[in-house]
C-alpha cells in the first residue's frame, strides 16, 4: 500500500521552476533516500510532502487523502497527525528542557504525557538527560531529541532533512541504527541526504537534478504504477 | 501535565528566556498603571479634597425663607440641615439682620452664630479678638472706619425694638473684621446677644452653609430640602459652586489627557517590544507550526505573554501608582489620599486592554510565519 503518491508535481517561484513533473511512490514502510546537489529541489520536495508548501501543479496523495488543496490550516492538521519532521539544525525549543521538547509536539497534536515523552527519550537513549536544556547535549543528542519530538505522536511518515549533516561519524551511526530500528518497526522513513553513505542505508534512493527526478533506484525493480 | 499547565509552563519559560527584553515592556506596563491608578486615585479624590480647599472661600449653600416671610425659624434651618451628609457639613451660620442707629444714622447690625461663622467663612481676618461675651461686637471695616472704632473701643447703638420704647446700649468692639464683602459695612455680634436686645427669638434672615460637595451634589440636595422642608428655601452660591465645577473639569480633561497620552505611549513600547520578539522567533514559531501548531496555539502563547506581562505590570503599576497618588495628593493638597478598590481592578483592565490593543499586530505577524522557513535556514 502507497502512503505518498506524487503526480506530475511541479513548484513554480515565479520565473523559477523548482520541481518538473515529479512522479512518484512511496510504499508503508518503505526508507527512500532522496538525493541531488544543491538547488536540485530536494528541500522544496520536501516542503511539499511535509505539507509546509502546496506544489503549483500536480497532485500529493498522502495515507490516501489529497493534499494538493488543503488550506494551512488543514495542512498544519496532516502535519501534527501524519508526519514527523527531523532537521539538519535540530530545531529545539532553547527554553524548554529534554522532555518538554518532546512534551510540546504531544500538546499541539492533543494532550502531553511526561510519562510518554520519557520512554520516547528513552528510546533514543536520552532518558538521563530529560531534565537538560537543548544547549546542554551534545550535537548527536540535539538530533536524538529530534527524534524523539518526530516519533512522539506516532507519525505515519518520518521525515528528515539531512538528519547527520551536523553530526560526527559516531553521532551518525547512532541516528542511522535508531532510524534502522524505526525502519524494522515497519515506520516509512524518507531522507534528504547529500550524502551517499547516509543513501545507503535506506532501501530505495532517488535523485534530483534541476528540479527533476533523475533517477530511482527501486524503479528499476518496482516501477511505481506496479502497485504495492 | 495538563494542557494548562503545559501552556503555563510555556509561556512562563518563554518570558524566563528573554527577561531583559520583557522587563522592558513589563515596566512599560508598570510605568502605564502608575500614571493610571495615580492620576484615577488623585482625580477620584480631587473632589474631596477641591471640596475642602473651596470651603475656604466661604459657603456655597444658603437658606432663605419661603415666599414672602422676611424670616426663618432656627428649628426650620435645623430640620433642613440634618438632611446634609454630616462628614460634608463644614458648617451652618444663621445671620438675622437688624437696624440700629449711630448719631441718628442708620447701621445694620447682623447677629450670626459667630463660632458657626468661622467655619463658613475662614477668609474673615480680625483684628483684635473674636466676641466672647453677647454684649461685644465685631466692627466690619468700612463701619469701623467712617466711626472711628478699634480693638477695645465701644459703640454706643440706639435700638428700636419692635415692641416697646427705645433705648441706647453700650457695646464693646472685641475686634475689627475685614471680609471684602458686605460685612465690612456692618456690626457684627452674637446672635444670642441681638436676640436679648430685640426679643423674637429663633428667627434668622438667612442661614449660610457650607459642605464639602461639588456643584451638582449641592442641587440635589437643594432639591431634597425644597421637597422636605418647604419652610426653607435653599439656594446654591453660584460664584462658589460654578468656580469649583469649572475647576474640577478642567483638572478632568487634564487627568483625562495625561493619562490617554502615558497609555498610548505604553502601548507603543509594549507594541514594539513584542513585534521585536515576534521577529526575533520567526524560526521557532517556524518550527512550532511545523510540528503542528496552529494559529490559535501561536496566538494563545503569545497573548499568554502579553497578558501575564499586562498583568504583572499592573499589579506594580497599582502598588506603584498608590505610592504616587499619595505623594501628588501630600505635595498639592497636604492630606493622603483614599484609593478605592475599583480602581485597582480598572488598572489592572487597563492594562491587559493596551497590552491587547498592542500585541494585535504583532501576533498577527505571528500567524503570518511560514512553517517551511525552519527548512530553509532562514
Amino acid at each position: 500500500m502507497n502512503i505518498l503518491e506524487l503526480h506530475d508535481v511541479s513548484m513554480i517561484y515565479g520565473q523559477v521552476q523548482a520541481l518538473r513533473d515529479i512522479t512518484l511512490s512511496v510504499r508503508q514502510g518503505e526508507w527512500l533516500a532522496i538525493m541531488g546537489a544543491s538547488g536540485s529541489g530536494k528541500t522544496t520536495l520536501m516542503n511539499i510532502i511535509g505539507c509546509m508548501n502546496k506544489a503549483s501543479l500536480g497532485s500529493v496523495i498522502l495515507d490516501g487523502e489529497n493534499i494538493s488543496r488543503l488550506n494551512a490550516g488543514d495542512l498544519t492538521a496532516i502535519r501534527r497527525d501524519k508526519i514527523g519532521l527531523i532537521f539538519q539544525q535540530f530545531h529545539l525549543i532553547s527554553y524548554l528542557t529534554a522532555v518538554e521538547n518532546v512534551m510540546i509536539a504531544q500538546y499541539y497534536h492533543s494532550m502531553a504525557d511526561e510519562k510518554e515523552a520519557m520512554q520516547a527519550l528513552a528510546r533514543v537513549g536520552l532518558e538521563q538527560r530529560a531534565r537538560h536544556l537543548p544547549r546542554q547535549l551534545s550535537g548527536g543528542e540535539q538530533q536524538r531529541l529530534c527524534i524523539a519530538r518526530a516519533l512522539i505522536n506516532y507519525p505515519k511518515l518520518i521525515l528528515a532533512d539531512e538528519p547527520t549533516g551536523n553530526l560526527d561519524e559516531t553521532n551518525q551511526s547512532t541516528v542511522l541504527d535508531i532510524f534502522h530500528q524505526l525502519h524494522a518497526e515497519g515506520s516509512t522513513i524518507i531522507v534528504v541526504t547529500h550524502s551517499p553513505e547516509v543513501a545507503a542505508h535506506a532501501g530505495r534512493t532517488i535523485r534530483l537534478e534541476f528540479g527533476r527526478m533523475l533517477d530511482d533506484s527501486a524503479w528499476k525493480e518496482t516501477p511505481p504504477d506496479s502497485g504495492s | 501535565m495538563n494542557r494548562y499547565a503545559m501552556f503555563s509552563k510555556i509561556v512562563l519559560s518563554s518570558l524566563a528566556r528573554r527577561r531583559s527584553r520583557m522587563l522592558v515592556a513589563l515596566l512599560a506596563v508598570g510605568i502605564g498603571g502608575t500614571v493610571f491608578l495615580g492620576m484615577g486615585a488623585v482625580y477620584y479624590d480631587i473632589p474631596r479634597q477641591m471640596g475642602r480647599e473651596f470651603r475656604s472661600y466661604g459657603a456655597n449653600l444658603i437658606l432663605v425663607p419661603a415666599g414672602e416671610e422676611a424670616s426663618l425659624s432656627l428649628e426650620d434651618a435645623a430640620r433642613a440641615t440634618a438632611l446634609l451628609p454630616a462628614e460634608q457639613l463644614i458648617g451652618a451660620t444663621p445671620f438675622r439682620y437688624e437696624t440700629m442707629y449711630y448719631n441718628m444714622q442708620g447701621l445694620t447690625v447682623a447677629g450670626a452664630d459667630l463660632e458657626a461663622a468661622r467655619k463658613t467663612s475662614p477668609y474673615w481676618q480680625v483684628e483684635g479678638d473674636w466676641p466672647r461675651t453677647d454684649e461685644e461686637v465685631l466692627a466690619g471695616l468700612d463701619i469701623a472706619e467712617h466711626i472711628r472704632l478699634y480693638a477695645g473701643s465701644s459703640v454706643t447703638l440706639e435700638i428700636a425694638p419692635p415692641e416697646g420704647r427705645r433705648f441706647k446700649k453700650e457695646l464693646r468692639v472685641s475686634g475689627v473684621v475685614r471680609s471684602g464683602g458686605a460685612e465690612d459695612g456692618f456690626i457684627l455680634m452674637p446672635l444670642r446677644g441681638l436676640e436679648a436686645l430685640l426679643g423674637n427669638p429663633g428667627r434668622a434672615n438667612v442661614v449660610e452653609i457650607s459642605i464639602a460637595a461639588t456643584g451638582e451634589q449641592i442641587s440635589l440636595l437643594a432639591e431634597e430640602i425644597r421637597a422636605v422642608v418647604p419652610e426653607v428655601t435653599p439656594r446654591l452660591v453660584r460664584r462658589i459652586a460654578d468656580s469649583e465645577t469649572t475647576v474640577l473639569n478642567k483638572l478632568q480633561v487634564l487627568v483625562y489627557l495625561v493619562t490617554a497620552v502615558v497609555l498610548f505611549l505604553t502601548m507603543i513600547c509594549v507594541g514594539t517590544t513584542m513585534m521585536t520578539v515576534v521577529m526575533e522567533r520567526r524560526r521557532e514559531i517556524g518550527l512550532k507550526k511545523a510540528i503542528g501548531a496552529g494559529n490559535r496555539a501561536i496566538i494563545a502563547e503569545f497573548m499568554g505573554e502579553g497578558l501575564t506581562l499586562a498583568l504583572a505590570g499592573g499589579i506594580l503599576g497599582s502598588f506603584s501608582g498608590y505610592f504616587f497618588a499619595q505623594a501628588v495628593s501630600l505635595s498639592v493638597f497636604g492630606r493622603g489620599v483614599t484609593l478605592p478598590f475599583f480602581l485597582v481592578l480598572l488598572t489592572l483592565g487597563a492594562s491587559l486592554s493596551v497590552t491587547i490593543l498592542a500585541s494585535l499586530i504583532p501576533v498577527t505577524r505571528a500567524t503570518d510565519v511560514e512553517p517551511a522557513l525552519v527548512l530553509r535556514g532562514e
